[in-house]
């Protein structure tokens, strides 16, 4: 495996930040509660790891280790504020929804994770990668939850995409289960979120538990007519 | 002759849990009765319906987890479970809310933490409250009302086309009297034809039916007195000092005689997995509940609290359990915390 693909795999399955490292659960709980939250989100914060790795990779010779986590918060601080206006000027009723978690994207322990645990000891190319990896795989997990909590919750998908995607968006709102749907609050309320991410969090176990499997079995393949060996004498 | 020397403990032979579940199920049965008689036959389609979807549930998830469906099946948990959450739902909620009920009270209250003796919190309240704060229309309009037939035919249409005719159902006795305390005075509210003058017909023979089969439970040994005395007692002492002024607050007879109080304290917190294990623990447990119930009732948004309050009694049982440990026979004190 090449070093850019060891990335991208830890980054989108087998490191991925919501469901093996559980960081920044905090706004993937509170605020997929609907699919177009989850990618406003996801999107913020990927712009923000990337941006965040690449300047934590170019001063990694510059800066001592003992001021190392302040000069990591500024940039990662100056980043979000960028990432704010931006959202502000473009999707500016988005902006309004997710309303705080925008700004706390700055306590999000998944960036400064990755700056402190892999971009201050890896050249600008990797860390950017990665960065973009581990976004991509945050982001994926925002937004499989906000499908699901929105699906559950309110028995619509795609709903207020035009908050993202401009007008002509307004028209990808899928009703899956008809208009007589009971909205089933729970699954929009924080508990909902948690249960649900602790389901996605067991089917991805048992993923790894079957290809763990399978590579066993096929590392030691069972030969056809073999005999048990006598070991005693 | 020799003497045969028994070594401890000279307990008779051990009781089974299908015994202690089957008990428990026989001493539903006069408050099902009562439910039925005074209120709607949607009590026992619910039954019916929760104990089929449990049934298949239990089975489907032993099956998954790889253990013996027969041996789980027959201790007849599952069936207490779904008997209880039927006998908490309102008889003419949507047959889907009872499904859901049961599917969380099962998969998300019961094996997800391990099946059978594994659940730290009661599954049937863990699926009311689920459904309660879920859907809150459902759950608090379909309540039946006294004196209205409603029959089989009927009620079947209700439960699964929706019909639910406005007559049929009304407000709790707990919730009416909590709604109209801003503006009517306590005589006022007795005078309307839910209580009668004094107290809600059909709900107090419900209550005493539930109690007429605790009593049992306790004969019997399923359930010690520790959990429903303290309980009962709590909420009558509190409902009975607040309830002085009963134009500002309900008075205890209907604390004790109209809502959920009966059914909870002989048949919900007497769960074994999820109370607190000792008997001075139990009073604790006991007495948390009762506290919890009356002021979640008075003062919180919800018609009834017995769910709210065992839930939350459920968390706290390990920490009374580790406060409450009984001293064990050869020491002079009991040994409590991590020593």
């Amino acid at each position: 495996m090449t070093e850019f693909n060891k990335i991208a795999f830890d980054g989108l399955w087998k490191n991925n930040p919501a469901l093996v490292q559980l960081l920044g659960l905090c706004p993937l709980l509170a605020v997929t509660g609907s699919v177009v939250n989850a990618l406003g989100l996801g999107l913020a914060t990927t712009l923000v790891l990337v941006g965040s790795n690449a300047a934590v990779s170019l001063i990694r010779n510059h800066v001592s280790d003992a001021v190392r986590l302040p000069a990591f918060v500024m940039i990662i601080a100056s980043l979000v504020t960028c990432a704010e206006l931006l959202m502000q000027a473009f999707t500016y009723e988005l902006y309004q929804v997710l309303g705080i978690f925008i700004p706390l994207i700055v306590t999000n322990c998944a960036i400064l994770g990755r700056a402190d645990g892999f971009a201050r000891k890896n050249s600008l190319l990797p860390a950017t990668f990665d960065g973009l990896m581990m976004g991509v795989g945050f982001s994926a997990v925002l937004v499989l939850l906000g499908a699901m909590r929105e699906v559950l919750g309110t028995g619509t998908l795609f709903g207020n995409m035009e908050l993202l995607f401009g007008a002509s968006a307004s028209s990808w709102e899928l009703h899956l289960f008809g208009e007589q749907y009971p909205d089933f609050l729970f699954a929009v309320l924080p508990p909902g979120a948690f249960v649900l991410m602790g389901l996605i969090i067991a089917v991805k176990n048992i993923i790894d538990a079957k290809i763990e499997a399978a590579a066993k079995a096929k590392a030691a393949p069972v030969q056809a007519g073999s005999k048990r060996v006598r070991v005693t004498s | 002759m020799p003497l045969i020397t028994l070594s401890s403990p000279h307990s008779a032979k051990p009781t089974k849990i299908s015994t202690v579940m089957g008990t428990v199920l026989l001493c539903m049965i006069p408050g099902f009765i009562a439910l039925t008689v005074f209120f709607s036959y949607g009590y026992l389609i619910n039954l019916a319906l929760a104990v089929v979807t449990a049934l298949l549930l239990e089975a489907g998830s032993l099956a998954l987890r790889k253990r013996p469906i027969k041996f789980f099946i027959t201790d007849l948990s599952v069936v207490v479970t779904a008997a209880l959450l039927a006998a908490s739902l309102p008889p003419f909620a949507p047959w889907w809310i009872t499904v859901v009920g049961t599917a969380t009270a099962v998969l998300f209250g019961k094996h997800i933490f391990g099946g059978m003796g594994q659940n730290p919190f009661n599954p049937a309240m863990l699926a009311y409250a689920l459904l309660l704060v879920s859907f809150p229309v459902q759950m608090t309009t379909n309540w039946p009302v006294v004196d209205v037939y409603v029959s089989i035919g009927d009620t079947l249409r209700a439960i699964f086309a929706g019909n639910v005719v406005d007559g049929w159902v009304g407000a709790t006795p707990l919730d009416y009297y909590k709604l109209n305390l801003a503006t009517q005075t306590a005589d006022e509210i007795l005078a309307s034809s839910l209580f009668n003058g004094w107290l809600p017909a059909g709900w107090v023979w419900v209550s005493l039916a539930w109690l007429a089969g605790g009593l049992v439970l306790i004969w019997r040994r399923i359930i010690t007195w520790h959990l429903p005395v303290s309980m009962i007692a709590t909420l009558a002492l509190l409902s009975l000092v607040f309830g002085i002024d009963s134009d500002s607050f309900t008075p205890a007879s209907i604390h004790l005689l109209a809502g959920a109080t009966m059914l909870g304290a002989f048949f919900i917190i007497t769960d074994p997995v999820s109370c607190a294990t000792s008997n001075r623990g139990k009073l604790v447990f006991g007495a948390g509940v009762g506290v919890l119930t009356y002021v979640i009732r008075t003062w919180g948004n919800y018609p009834d609290a017995i769910a709210f309050a065992t839930l939350l009694m459920n968390f706290a049982a390990p920490f009374i359990d580790h406060y409450t440990k009984p001293r064990t026979y050869g020491h002079t004190k009991a040994h409590k915390g991590h020593k």
